[in-house]
């Protein structure tokens, strides 16, 4: 085309010289170029842009079966899967879940869910670099392809443990949910502000054990409200099974909530 | 236990690698010499981090010596009641002149892609 080139070398020069000389150079607008040679361009695009174009195809699809998904979120180790095992028992009938099942690269939290009348998938996050400490809504679409949807009407999503990544990925859910620990201190709600700033519903969970640390519930809720004034807080324990009724109501709530809206 | 430093270092290369793709899937082929984001400081995005990980994964690709700019924006409330201006230091939304909660974001909540500086086309 007889373009000249600027390679990163320095060198300039043209191919296929056909005449058709750069008399054009000093036609259209070049404020944008500097002195330097370069081009300032103007992109002026979310970050996660791409994430969360496909997380609302995600959410198109899910809406179109009728089922509702909670993204829920904790630290490592703060009960997700047990308070979901308990979850899943006491909806029974109620409701039929599927369980998206976030893990790094072990099927050791699927496997605990499997056998309580769930539908399960894993997804794996170690496929992706620098992409194994959350859930995108990518790996959730893959994810979502596995479920039978036509045969679910709540879909839990159990994210990563991590207070830092997932709170950042939106994956298509209808609501966040966060389970807090009370072994985590008070002081989490202000050290991991996106996390608890943008969850719907906090479930303050080991409370058993309340008798036996100094964790201040006064405290936490103090910071918890600072961050986030809205939030429903739920009092439970996995273990003793205490909370698992008002965490299943608000479950039954948000898939109720699906049931009567009309389908866009 | 956690480790909060590979938390903290993987969390910001999944955001570089979405700016990443961002800017090559922008430039088509071109060179990009400079990138310019800005990122709101109620993000959890550490900034050295982000540097240390754009360079991680700009190293050998095709973007290898663009470098990143991070603008990390303060996070700044009006006060709806007393209109005063707060930047914040905690993620607290309050007011600092009058401590009510009843503010609005100004900023902090940026996560941008703002520009990019390719190499000049001579045609």
């Amino acid at each position: 085309m007889g373009r000249f080139h600027r390679h990163s070398d320095g060198t300039v020069h043209a191919h296929d010289h056909d005449h058709h000389h750069d008399d054009r150079r000093d036609v259209g607008d070049h404020s944008g170029y500097t002195e330097t040679g370069t081009e300032r361009i103007e992109v002026l695009e979310h970050i996660l842009a791409e994430n969360d174009r496909i997380a609302d195809a995600n959410r198109r699809d899910l809406a179109a079966a009728g089922v509702r998904t909670v993204n829920l979120m904790s630290a490592p180790g703060a009960g997700k899967t047990s308070l979901l095992r308990r979850t899943i028992v006491a909806l029974g009938e109620r409701l039929r879940v599927g369980v998206l099942e976030g893990d790094i690269a072990t099927s050791i939290d699927a496997d605990a869910l499997s056998g309580l009348g769930a539908q399960i998938a894993l997804v794996n996050t170690s496929a992706g670099f620098g992409g194994e400490c959350h859930l995108d809504a990518t790996m959730v679409r893959a994810g979502l392809g596995r479920l039978g949807l036509e045969s679910i009407d709540l879909l839990v999503i159990e994210n990563v443990g991590n207070l830092v990544c997932p709170a950042e990925f939106d994956v298509g859910q209808d609501a966040r949910a966060m389970i807090y620990a009370v072994t985590e201190g008070e002081e989490k709600p202000l050290k991991y502000p996106v996390m608890f700033r943008t969850a719907d519903v906090v479930v303050v969970n080991k409370v058993d054990l309340l008798p036996h640390l100094d964790f201040d519930m006064g405290t936490f809720l103090g910071n918890l409200r600072d961050v986030n004034p809205s939030a429903q807080v739920i009092h439970a324990s996995a273990r003793t099974g205490e909370g698992v009724d008002e965490w299943c109501a608000w479950l039954s709530d948000l898939a109720a909530a699906e049931r009567d809206r009309p389908q866009p | 236990m956690v480790d909060r430093r590979r938390e903290v270092h993987v969390h910001e290369l999944a955001v570089g690698q979405a700016i990443l793709d961002t800017v090559e899937r922008r430039a088509a082929g071109r060179e990009v010499r400079l990138v310019m984001v800005r990122i709101g400081q109620l993000r959890q995005v550490v900034p050295d981090a982000l540097q240390f990980a754009w360079e991680m994964l700009t190293d050998g690709s095709a973007l290898a010596g663009c470098r990143l700019d991070i603008d990390h924006v303060p996070a700044v409330v009006r006060c709806t009641a007393c209109g005063a201006h707060t930047t914040l230091d905690l993620p607290v939304l309050a007011c600092g002149t009058c401590a009510t909660f009843d503010v609005e974001l100004c900023s902090g909540e940026e996560f941008m892609i703002a520009t990019m500086d390719v190499a000049e086309e001579v045609s």
